[in-house]
């Protein structure tokens, strides 16, 4: 640019070594302080409300009452469960932006088991049945992209961003397939009358969470496993090695095909699981769009984690509470549900461009232009 | 047997906006920058547009009839509106040095959420006295074809009937492959998206190079929603109708081992394989036959990628750095 002699920038950057956790802790929630305000502030423009009715209706529409405090819970258990579910993956530098198609092909298994065994087996065969189905099916859908990976080093973004159409187009078939009534395109509420396949209700009816608990249980014991697993497990420091180098990897004898198709298999598995908890557990019922593009959304999650199960927890309740709660802003008055889609991109960008303050140093040039 | 004088315009309007979002895309993934945004850069591309249009229409009732400003106000607003997203793309990942996937991702869920948010209650944001976005007036001026394509039978179908926004996707394609080939602009670029190391200590400026493909290939990319609603769906908005045509064009771009100029060519047949079910005869019975149909494009597109990785020619890959922040003293 300018060829005067010592030339400084005016800012100059530089990365840090390091940042005390509790700096960053600050530096992100400011980030998700400022994103609220914005989301606030769009929000007022839009409905005319001042921000702390806003943010009550926010919460009134995701803790309400009883039952929507459950079902939040529900969702955040599911799209945690997702980004649970891609975090190994991401953890050895293997984009899996599969999530979606790899729930819909679990989804897809156990609608089949329900629909095609629903009336032949005992009720909790067909479930062990619809588990390993689910998982199975999941699991070889992303490993067929990280087989490429691990052979030819087929780019994965985009080869499990094609998977999932594939799955989706799968998924259309099957619907038209199966349709009831003929012409409908939609399968229905599937085994209606025998509720054979559905997964059960936790202490019985009396109690109010009974129908969402079990997806609830999977979050906790799969958050708590997954953490264990990549933390303190072989497995886990081999996937930590692979993501940091390759070549390391294969220098201390790492088999890095094998730890690729593990890996990716792991995480296919657990999201054919979440297909399962959709259909089997919480829809009864088998759509193209059951995912929900939470597939999507949880990379997010996992990313802004840092692959911390813990922190993943947090970050799917934030994204839960702003869906559903622009969810019941949007209706009160009158605005398209699309809503929440525009307030979780705002925070995510928010929180995105922060990471940045967090891994580098940013220095003014001092003293203008003297020397 | 299939009437190719019915089914080519019809492949060739579906694949006009997947022309110009592959071909956007390619300029930006020839900068490194792998935007998973592009769908969502389209819907605000296209909303953009409509809000414009929008705006035009109902100032027609003070102001006489322009065809001039009937294209120029949507498609500025639409050049705006992806432009703004562009530069929001570069500010993360290029100046902020953030996640290049997970920046696309929410651009992707921010952009739907904008289009479909506007699309679905602009007209109660506005006080406006119409049933429903019917952009009637402004989208005659877009889809209007040459005035002697009826007389020339065949020729004219396949040829000249389109709206003028197609043929510029075309002239932009020709124009970006020659760009990409033969200039020294295009090699810099290329020289970014391969190793932006090597281009930073030949000179080249980086950050310029990777703000301006990116920003100006989320307007191209923007023009193919401008075109879907303004000119294919005749200035009719409806939620979630441009459906997964974003993530068709980023295919797209693999399919045609990021060169605009086969693009053409590519995005016509992919506009037919997205339309083909609607021909081949599946019978009453086999309804769930189109589905699998509608399939191929993903199929054709997989088996591309792998095959392009087998061969392993180096012509035909990714460009190396794509996907990867660039930080000069991190080398």
């Amino acid at each position: 640019m300018s060829n005067r002699k010592n030339h400084e920038p005016l800012v100059h950057i530089s990365k840090r070594d390091g940042m005390t956790f509790k700096k960053a802790l600050i530096i992100r929630i400011g980030a998700i302080a400022a994103a609220l305000i914005l989301c606030a502030i769009i929000t007022m423009i839009f409905t005319g409300e001042n921000p702390f009715g806003i943010y009550g209706a926010m919460a009134a529409g995701a803790f309400g009452s009883v039952r929507k405090t459950w079902i939040t819970f529900q969702n955040v258990s599911i799209l945690l469960l997702i980004a649970l579910a891609l975090t190994p993956a991401f953890k050895m530098r293997f984009w899996n932006i599969g999530g979606e198609g790899q729930v819909l092909i679990g989804g897809l298994a156990a609608a089949t088991c329900m629909l095609k065994l629903g009336d032949k087996v005992p009720n909790g065969i067909l479930i062990l049945i619809m588990f390993a189905a689910s998982v199975l099916a999941g699991g070889i859908w992303s490993v067929i992209p990280a087989i490429f990976k691990a052979k030819w080093n087929t780019n994965e973004t985009l080869s499990t961003l094609m998977m999932n159409y594939i799955a989706t187009q799968l998924v259309a078939f099957f619907t038209v397939l199966w349709e009831v009534p003929k012409g409908s395109g939609k399968i229905g509420i599937i085994n209606q009358d025998t509720n054979a396949g559905w997964l059960p209700n936790l202490f019985g009816s009396g109690f109010s969470g009974s129908k969402y608990l079990l997806t609830i249980i999977f979050a906790v014991i799969i958050t708590a496993g997954m953490f264990i697993y990549l933390a303190f497990s072989k497995q886990g420091y081999e996937i930590a090695v692979v993501g940091e180098s390759v070549n390391t990897a294969r220098y201390v004898g790492i088999n890095v095909e094998k730890v690729i198709i593990r890996t990716v298999f792991i995480s296919g598995a657990i999201c054919g699981l979440v297909g399962l908890l959709l259909v089997g557990g919480i829809n009864h019922t088998l759509t193209t769009t059951i995912a929900g593009g939470q597939g999507f959304t949880a990379v997010m999650v996992s990313w802004l984690a840092k692959f911390n199960p813990f922190i993943m927890i947090l970050a799917s309740l934030l994204i839960v509470f702003l869906s559903r709660g622009a969810g019941e802003v949007a209706t009160n008055f009158g605005l398209n549900q699309s809503f929440s889609d525009i307030l979780t991109g705002i925070i995510l960008f928010f929180i995105i461009g922060c990471e940045f303050f967090i891994s580098y140093k940013i220095s003014f040039r001092r003293g203008g232009h003297k020397k | 047997m299939i009437n190719f004088a019915l089914l080519i315009p019809k492949a060739v309007v579906q694949g006009i906006p997947l022309l110009y979002g592959s071909t956007g895309e390619i300029l930006t993934e020839k900068s490194g920058n792998l935007n998973l945004g592009i769908p969502g850069v389209m819907y605000v591309g296209a909303i953009s547009g409509v809000i414009g249009a929008f705006a035009y229409e109902q100032g027609l009732s003070r102001y006489p009839e322009n065809g001039f400003l009937a294209v120029m106000i949507p498609l500025l607003c639409c050049l705006l509106g992806s432009f703004l997203m562009g530069l929001l793309y570069c500010f993360l990942t290029v100046t902020l040095r953030a996640n290049q996937n997970v920046t696309g991702l929410a651009m992707t869920t921010f952009g739907v959420g904008f289009g479909n948010f506007f699309g679905g209650s602009l007209i109660k944001l506005s006080g406006a006295d119409v049933p429903s976005i019917a952009l009637s007036t402004t989208s005659k001026y877009f889809s209007a074809g040459l005035p002697f394509a009826d007389r020339l039978g065949w020729f004219g179908k396949i040829f000249l009937s389109y709206g003028f926004l197609a043929y510029l996707a075309i002239i932009i394609a020709v124009f970006a492959a020659i760009m990409l080939k033969k200039t020294r602009v295009g090699l810099h670029l290329r020289a970014v998206g391969e190793n932006p190391g090597t281009a930073d200590s030949a000179g080249i400026n980086v950050t310029a190079y990777k703000y301006g493909a990116t920003c100006i290939g989320c307007m191209i990319a923007g023009l193919g929603g401008l075109y879907y609603v303004m000119d294919y769906a005749c200035g009719v908005w409806s939620n979630d109708a441009f459906g997964d045509r974003g993530w068709l064009a980023i295919a797209l771009v693999i399919f045609t081992i990021w060169k605009p100029d086969i693009g053409i060519f590519a995005s016509i047949l992919f506009g037919g394989l997205y339309i083909l079910y609607l021909y081949i005869p599946t019978g009453m019975d086999h309804m769930e036959l189109q589905q699998l149909y509608k399939m191929i494009p993903y199929v054709v597109t997989l088996i591309v990628l792998v095959i392009t990785s087998m061969r392993n020619k180096r012509e035909n890959q990714p460009p190396a750095h794509l996907g990867l922040p660039y930080f000069r003293e991190e080398r």
